[in-house]
């Protein structure tokens, strides 16, 4: 068919633009280093220094690919809301996914003084904080799979999720008050968002909750497209409805909460990518849409997070507000444009 | 809530029927139960001597299509892509569509004739038109029952006609059994193999001639109001 080949070729660019997207992002940051010598290093060819190897292969690519898959699982569960709550305005942090990480996060940080040394928090470092952001959006999941089964209805779903957003952004906010200057100032720092300082393996382990992720998008693809129809129609197409929700939801909440967990509360990705994606590709099936999202969000993150670390400078900026900065004039733009919100 | 106590019909294939009776007398919920779309409140539905609730969604879905009154959730698909969605039960785990799906697909948009809308988005489609988009997603689905809750509200007097005709000759040609929800009784007399009349406390169900001889349509509406004439089969409004 027509429409495919179109499609290919669209994909065959986008790939494109992801790898320079990639490259540049490589290549830029607060160490100069040329151009030749970034391209010699990726491709395993000997460079004149040796710690601009190092910059390039423990500093600068783990954090790329933090990028793209930050970005790509940010897009992909933001799609997956808005499909399934038929809601233009559904994104990762509606559900309080979000919300669960910063409360597991925040707790981690500021608890301590709060509980008045009851509990100490002294060996707070990042990986026990990707722990208690991935506890937080997982508990937080887990009353939202309880509650799904005991309320049918997507949109009061919808609202619960919002209510559960200010409950936990309530009680961090009575954390803040009570909480000393040098541990709010870490908690706003994890609030910032950030896609350095993630090791390998710390990668390879988001590697993985994204992988499995995107593996339950792909299955999810027909009910779906279904769903675009609303439930009853969905239904009656012949799909089971109960075991479809369940399955995304629990793709949004590891793809949310992992992502979360690691880089922090990262605005706007997960809400403009698919707006922006419908309407670049012109079409609402998720055929097209799941792999276009994917691509969409990392290389919106990687343009981010160039924008991000201020090229020859040695400040970086908080990537959430670029992404915000990004994303909100997207999403303004498209409303503007169209009128109106359609998904 | 009890909607109709008493309540024993059952639909044959090749055979068109109504369902009538008055605002809120539970037309659509009766629809909606024998399509399983809802849960039913009390009774059994038997579907080919097989109780309903023994098929799972997808057995059903290769049984019975449904044409809803609710919106859509998504008015951004085109028209095709909405009426290809119609071939979902019989797709694979991708909904990749066969060329037989393709040729099912196509025959249901020239049945409804709307090869001209085909690209079309639905949010720039009329009422009437996304109605009539809507009834070839079902056809598209093809099935052995079609229930349509009223399918003609939104059309104009000579779509209702021709989509009431189209369903007439589709249920007669390929033996399927069509019921729907309709306020246009008058035509539903003309047009319908069966009607079942929904009251409050008595319901019928037959051919219109013998609902008329029965005065099953007299008891519709108070009597003040509108009066039915058995010999031409039309309400007359009271002066």
């Amino acid at each position: 068919m027509v429409r495919y080949t179109k499609y290919r070729f669209s994909f065959v660019l986008l790939l494109l633009s992801l790898l320079v997207c990639f490259v540049v992002n490589i290549s830029l940051g607060s160490v100069a280093i040329p151009f030749n010598a970034t391209l010699q290093s990726i491709f395993g060819g000997e460079v004149m220094h040796e710690f601009w190897s190092y910059i390039i292969w423990d500093v600068r690519i783990p954090k790329a690919l933090t990028a793209i898959l930050v970005g790509s699982g940010l897009a992909l569960s933001g799609l997956l809301m808005q499909t399934l709550f038929r809601n233009p305005l559904a994104g990762p942090f509606v559900l309080g996914i979000s919300s669960g990480a910063s409360l597991g996060a925040a707790l981690m940080i500021m608890g301590g003084s709060f509980f008045s040394g009851l509990i100490s928090f002294s060996l707070v470092n990042d990986v026990s904080m990707a722990f208690a952001a991935s506890v937080g959006s997982f508990l937080v999941l887990l009353v939202v799979v309880v509650v799904a089964y005991r309320i049918k209805d997507t949109m009061a779903l919808l609202i619960i999720g919002l209510m559960f957003g200010s409950i936990t952004a309530a009680i961090v906010s009575v954390l803040s008050y009570f909480t000393n200057a040098e541990e709010l100032q870490q908690y706003i720092y994890w609030s910032f968002g950030s896609v350095g300082n993630l090791t390998w393996q710390q990668l390879l382990l988001l590697l993985l909750i994204i992988v499995i992720g995107i593996l339950l998008s792909i299955v999810s693809i027909k009910p779906l497209n279904a769903l675009l129809l609303g439930e009853s129609y969905a239904r009656s197409l012949g799909v089971n409805l109960k075991k479809s929700r369940y399955v995304i939801i629990i793709a949004t909440g590891l793809l949310a909460g992992g992502i979360t967990a690691f880089a922090g509360p990262i605005a706007f990705i997960g809400l403009a990518v698919p707006h922006l994606t419908r309407q670049i590709f012109n079409t609402t099936d998720h055929k097209v849409l799941v792999p276009a999202v994917l691509i969409y969000g990392a290389i919106l993150m990687l343009i981010c997070d160039t924008i991000a670390q201020l090229p020859t400078s040695v400040n970086v900026l908080p990537i959430n507000a670029i992404t915000s900065i990004v994303g909100a004039p997207v999403v303004i733009w498209l409303l503007v444009r169209k009128k109106k919100m359609i998904f | 809530m009890v909607i109709a106590k008493g309540l024993n019909f059952s639909l044959l294939g090749g055979e068109i029927s109504a369902i009538i009776g008055i605002n809120g007398i539970g037309k659509s919920t009766l629809l909606r139960t024998v399509g399983k779309v809802q849960p039913k409140l009390s009774g059994t539905i038997y579907l080919n001597d097989k109780n309903l609730k023994d098929y799972n969604a997808l057995e059903l879905a290769s049984k019975i299509s449904v044409v809803l009154t609710e919106p859509l959730a998504s008015k951004n698909l085109t028209v095709l892509e909405l009426i290809s969605l119609g071939r979902q039960p019989y797709t694979n785990w991708i909904g990749k569509l066969s060329n037989k799906d393709k040729a099912k697909i196509q025959e249901a948009i020239a049945m409804v004739e709307l090869a001209e809308l085909q690209y079309k988005k639905c949010h720039e489609l009329s009422d009437g038109q996304l109605q009539r988009v809507m009834i070839a997603r079902a056809l598209a689905q093809d099935t052995a029952i079609i229930l349509l809750d009223e399918p003609t509200s939104h059309l104009d007097l000579h779509h209702k006609v021709r989509i009431l005709k189209l369903l007439k000759s589709i249920a007669h040609k390929t033996n399927k059994t069509i019921l729907f929800t309709s306020h246009e009784i008058e035509m539903a007399i003309q047009l319908c193999d069966k009607i079942l009349v929904l009251n409050k406390e008595v319901h019928d169900f037959g051919k219109p001639n013998e609902l008329i001889q029965k005065s099953a349509f007299e008891k519709l509406f108070p009597i003040d109001t509108v009066s039915f004439d058995p010999s031409t089969g039309s309400f007359k409004i009271k002066k």
